[in-house]
């Protein structure tokens, strides 16, 4: 009989599944930047709503920042790491016990939050999209499976960072092992947990998620008033000619023509440039 | 110095009947979509008044604009960046769709198609945005003529800095007309509220846009802009504004809401701004002297000095040229009739009012009407005795300073005597016009601009410059709005209703098949392979993968 790990469902499942989904969300992402700027979006609904959104809003987004951070933590960070920074065993335990159910409580109560706005405000209703629909399930599975295995693995059975962290990290170096995820300490809810997230993962570019690779942390340090030209190759263009009036717009702007098809680059396109 | 131009509009309040002619046409070009059924980049209020959105001068409430801080510092009125990323996911100054309005229709069919009954049928009011029924509580325009002022407009916030006690008996009421686009200000605090940079000045004319593939939903544009013209398509979660008509003004023709006013009150030009003093501009201390240092930095387009840098600045001679006919420059600094909307708010805004007259409160001091105007004094008190309280205007023109007003309204008085005489055959009286501060040339000069008001006087608008920008040839026939449910295709132009199929989304896609719309106005554009972009915002049903040509600028 052929072991579990190596057999053909784990094999899809650990290795082929993360692979695929990286392959659909990584080239989905790029395809999307390059074709549809317009449709990168965090699509608000505040002006429709923004009792529930107030604090829904913040709560879960809030928690998602904590589970994302939990998650580097424990999943991207090397236990050797953090035992060298002398961090023992079980007080990193108590960490993320408590880190992760404060955070997943936030994810959970947010989420309810939301989608009982979204889908008792009848406002907010009609702006929802059939994309929006599958990524609400596949949230609402990834964050469902998140807290379950958090809660479950309160006594401390299943050491995640040397199962399923080690395997996470073998995936960027084309190395993954799923006997780490089949092992007997892997607990059914990890592995629906992992499962479930790679599907989220690849349906991330064509959804509203995208919005979090668009975070403006470049605004602070942007000058305030940003001014464009009309085109900004044929500004730069006419600054060089003239040796002045160079263009002293923010470089927040690229000043190419924009991927999306800005006018400009159809122009120049049209002009067999 | 470095100059730049910057286009401007200024409105005669004194000729504004209220007729919404320039709000209509401009929600039929611009804001008839999908998600832009509440948008007004054009409307006109009735003043006193709350205003649209309500309440929108209320800056206490909104937050909008720019303050000084306590070093004297110019910084956003709702805080700055951190502030602004802190409250990303909830933007506490926004306002709701309420304040503005539930956008509605009818359901007209029902007068058609329901059976024969012993009632008449009904066509009920549906929202736009949901397609239920709605029981209207407010609308565009709701307090129009006055309508509901006994109630309403004692909410005002221009009265808040009125310190004498507000008349508002009924044979006291006095109202004016407040049409309002968007400032193109030259300080623009939605374009520093923007965390992702998609809003920006154009450099050429200061035309301040949204760039639609930029925008990324953060909304803080509709909270920091003080005058709340930029808005949120709630369909497309994109921030879009008034764009001061720029396919128009680029060919060389006024907005769509300057060509179509009956009244003939706005005007279009170009000024030359010193860039480099804008700061300091906007951050003098007194909010008063606010109106002095904009115009301030309006430069003279006859000094030779001025003509040199602004060619050097790359600002074509025929753009310096229109600066020195500009109606703005004429109206705003050489006779100082125009004011801005709001000096106070920082932003120092480009689109400016001449003040409107009224008539006198009191029947015994019509000294206009009477002729009994031998003395300039008795004619400057009487301006005192209009209807509309001085100080009203003084609070929406010129941050409560009475003054700029009175000069504003002498003047126009005083055109008016000097015309008179002029036009009565009797012996033109230069004193008139040097009472009022001004020269006799000038008089004439500005009742040919604010009287007259020829077309060619009204707008000096210098056209782009193909050379220096992009050819436009290959836009011929495009319409502004370029994205995913762009625009109105004409012979489907039926105004977005309830559950309505998004028909634009429809003509591409019938043109796509062969089917194209039988009017040509719209010209669909071939899709260019290069830029086939993918409509993931189709609502429920709606096809992806409905292409619609590139990116635009609303």
């Amino acid at each position: 009989m052929i072991p579990f790990a190596t057999s053909v469902p784990a094999t899809a499942a650990y290795v082929v599944l993360p692979y695929v989904a990286l392959a659909i969300g990584i080239t989905g992402l790029i395809w999307r930047r390059r074709t549809d700027s317009f449709g990168w979006t965090a699509r608000s609904t505040e002006l429709l709503e923004s009792r529930i959104l107030r604090f829904a809003s913040v709560i879960f987004h809030v928690g998602v920042l904590m589970a994302i951070g939990g998650h580097v933590l424990g999943i991207l960070i090397p236990e050797s790491w953090t035992e060298a920074v002398g961090i023992s065993d079980d007080v990193y335990h108590l960490l993320a016990v408590a880190g992760g159910i404060s955070a997943g409580i936030a994810v959970i109560v947010g989420f309810l939050a939301l989608m009982y706005r979204r889908f008792t405000n009848p406002r907010v209703r009609v702006t929802t999209t059939d994309m929006d629909l599958v990524i609400f399930g596949l949230l609402a599975v990834g964050i469902a499976t998140g807290m379950a295995a958090t809660i479950f693995n309160i006594p401390d059975s299943v050491n995640y960072r040397e199962s399923v962290a080690p395997y996470f990290r073998q995936i960027f170096i084309f190395q993954p092992d799923p006997s780490l995820m089949t092992g007997q300490g892997v607990a059914t809810i990890f592995q629906v947990h992992v499962i479930a997230v790679w599907f989220l993962y690849a349906a991330w570019p064509f959804s509203r998620l995208i919005h979090a690779f668009t975070v403006p942390v470049t605004y602070p340090i942007r000058s305030p008033i940003v001014y464009r030209p009309r085109n900004p190759r044929a500004a730069a263009a006419r600054a060089k000619r003239y040796g002045s009036g160079s263009p002293d717009y923010s470089p927040s702007i690229p000043a190419g023509p924009q991927p999306t098809g800005s006018t400009g680059g159809r122009s120049r396109a049209a002009q067999g440039e | 110095m470095k100059v730049r131009a910057q286009m401007g509009m200024v409105m005669n309040l004194d000729k504004c009947i209220g007729c919404h002619t320039c709000s209509v046409t401009c929600k039929n070009v611009w804001t008839n979509r999908r998600g832009t059924e509440y948008v007004w980049f054009n409307n006109v209020e009735t003043k006193p008044g709350r205003g649209f959105p309500v309440d929108y001068e209320d800056q206490s409430k909104w937050n909008g604009g720019w303050e000084l801080d306590r070093r004297g510092k110019l910084k956003l009125k709702a805080g700055g960046p951190l502030r602004k990323l802190a409250n990303i996911f909830s933007n506490p100054d926004l306002p709701q769709l309420d304040d503005y309005y539930d956008p509605w229709t009818y359901d007209y069919d029902k007068l058609i198609s329901s059976p024969s009954s012993e009632h008449q049928p009904v066509a009920r009011p549906k929202s736009q945005v949901t397609g239920g029924d709605l029981d209207i509580q407010w609308g565009p325009n709701w307090e129009d003529d006055l309508a509901g002022s006994a109630e309403h407009a004692a909410f005002d916030p221009n009265f808040k800095k009125i310190q004498e006690e507000v008349k508002q008996g009924f044979e006291d009421t006095f109202m004016v007309y407040l049409p309002r686009i968007c400032e193109h200000c030259i300080n623009p605090s939605c374009v520093a509220s923007c965390p992702s940079g998609a809003m920006y000045k154009r450099e050429e004319d200061g035309i301040v846009l949204v760039d639609q593939d930029a925008c990324r939903s953060w909304r803080f544009c509709v909270s920091g802009c003080p005058y709340k013209k930029v808005y949120f398509n709630w369909h497309t979660g994109k921030a879009e504004k008034c764009n001061f008509c720029f396919p128009r003004i680029e060919a060389g023709m006024p907005t769509v809401c300057s060509e179509t006013c009956v009244g003939r009150l706005r005007h279009l030009g170009v000024v030359l701004i010193d860039t480099d003093r804008v700061e300091a501009a906007a951050s003098v201390k007194d909010e008063q002297d606010l109106l002095e240092a904009q115009l301030d930095l309006m430069l003279d387009p006859d000094d030779p000095e001025v003509r040199e840098q602004a060619l050097r600045d790359g600002i074509p001679a025929d753009w310096i040229d229109a600066a020195s006919y500009s109606p703005v420059y004429a109206m705003a600094k050489k006779w100082k009739i125009a004011l801005p909307l709001h000096p106070e708010y920082r932003t120092l805004p480009m689109v400016w009012y001449v003040p409107p007259l009224s008539p006198m409160e009191s029947v015994g001091k019509a000294l206009i009407r009477d002729g009994d105007d031998e003395d300039a004094a008795n004619i400057f008190a009487a301006i005192d005795e209009m209807r509309i309280p001085m100080e009203y205007l003084a609070s929406i023109l010129s941050a409560g300073d009475v003054g700029p007003v009175r000069r504003s309204l002498e003047r126009l008085t005083a055109m008016r005597r000097y015309m008179r005489d002029l036009n009565l055959g009797d012996e033109a009286r230069p004193e008139i016009a040097t009472d009022a501060g001004m020269e006799p040339h000038e008089l004439e000069a500005m009742y040919r601009m604010v009287a007259i008001a020829d077309y060619d006087d009204r707008y000096v608008i210098p056209k782009r410059h193909g050379e220096v920008s992009e050819g436009a040839f290959v836009e011929q026939g495009s319409c502004g709005i370029k994205f995913a449910n762009g625009a109105p295709v004409p012979g489907l132009g039926e105004m977005t209703g309830v559950n309505a199929p998004d028909p634009y989304m429809g003509a591409l896609a019938a043109a796509r098949d062969g089917e194209a719309p039988e009017t040509g106005a719209l010209a669909v554009e071939e899709p260019d392979p290069d830029f086939d972009v993918r409509d993931l915002l189709s609502r429920h049903g709606g096809k992806p993968g409905t292409a619609s040509a590139g990116g635009g600028d609303a």
